[in-house]
């Protein structure tokens, strides 16, 4: 998404992301993001939460009209309404996984192979 | 303050594990280009973007081919399809739609006046491992769109 946000701002469209990979995001290099730090999957706020979405959107929107320079970060005060068990979770890999994850990957490469051999 | 989640190392480890024998090249640039609001953001249409597929799938094209797709923000659709994007399965749910596309958050602060409007559309952007396609064939086509919708202005929401 970062890259269509630097297309549409090298065309005149000015972008806000809204997202929670700040490091991905960060890297890559854009012009407005508001970093809300929560699991991936919910970057507009907490499921079911209006009141928090509402937040979350209205300092979207501020950011659209406050920021003067690229590379505009603002982090969200919202806070995931949890404890932070989840923030060890995403893609860790564990060692009783390394087996069955190899396996994964090399289902994964045979499949691309097949869908790439003509006919 | 807690220490944000380093994304980048845990997907490299993740395809590590997995087997493959180089790591995914993420985009970085030195400039970043900027575009400032032409109009006062209380007059401002804004357009929104997803990375969620519609819930038939329905934006493939005949060689399987992911495009760009596009739906009305009103009525809003209560589900979409997030099965096949990299969030966090295990701490976290996307059976509210608005947690991951806003459109009834941005419907409020425009009834609030806060903006102008929302675009009558909203529109959907693959994630490809290609960001040569989504350079030079996607992200044309949703500016094309929002153009076309009288959007001033961009929310865009990747999962």
């Amino acid at each position: 998404m970062s890259l269509v946000a630097r297309h549409l701002e090298a065309n005149g469209m000015p972008t806000v992301i809204v997202g929670s990979a700040l490091d991905i995001v960060e890297y890559c290099g854009v012009p407005r993001f508001l970093f809300t730090d929560f699991p991936l999957g919910n970057p507009c706020g907490p499921p079911w939460r209006q009141d928090l979405q509402r937040t979350i959107a209205g300092q979207a929107l501020g950011l659209l009209r406050d920021a003067d320079a690229p590379r505009t970060i603002r982090r969200s005060d919202v806070l995931w309404p949890s404890d932070d068990d989840w923030r060890p979770r995403y893609g860790r890999v564990k060692p009783e996984d390394v087996e069955r994850l190899r396996a994964l990957g090399e289902e994964r490469r045979r499949t691309q192979a097949q869908a790439r051999t003509p006919g | 303050m807690t220490e944000t989640v380093r994304y980048m190392d845990r997907t490299r480890d993740y395809y590590r594990a997995l087997g493959y024998p180089s790591d995914y090249v993420w985009s970085r640039f030195d400039t970043v280009p900027f575009a400032p609001l032409a109009k006062p953001l209380s007059q401002a249409r804004i357009g929104l973007v997803t990375t969620a597929s519609p819930p038939d799938l329905g934006n493939r094209d005949a060689s399987g081919t992911r495009q760009v797709w596009s739906d009305a923000i009103s009525p809003a659709p209560a589900k979409l399809f997030t099965d096949n994007l990299a969030w966090d399965k295990e701490s976290t749910r996307t059976d509210d739609r608005a947690s991951f596309l806003p459109i009834e958050a941005v419907q409020h602060w425009a009834a609030e006046g806060l903006v102008g409007g929302v675009a009558a559309r909203f529109h959907g952007v693959p994630t490809e491992y290609s960001q040569r396609k989504t350079m030079e064939f996607d992200a044309p086509r949703v500016l094309e769109r929002l153009r076309a919708d009288g959007a001033d202005a961009a929310l865009l929401s990747p999962l």
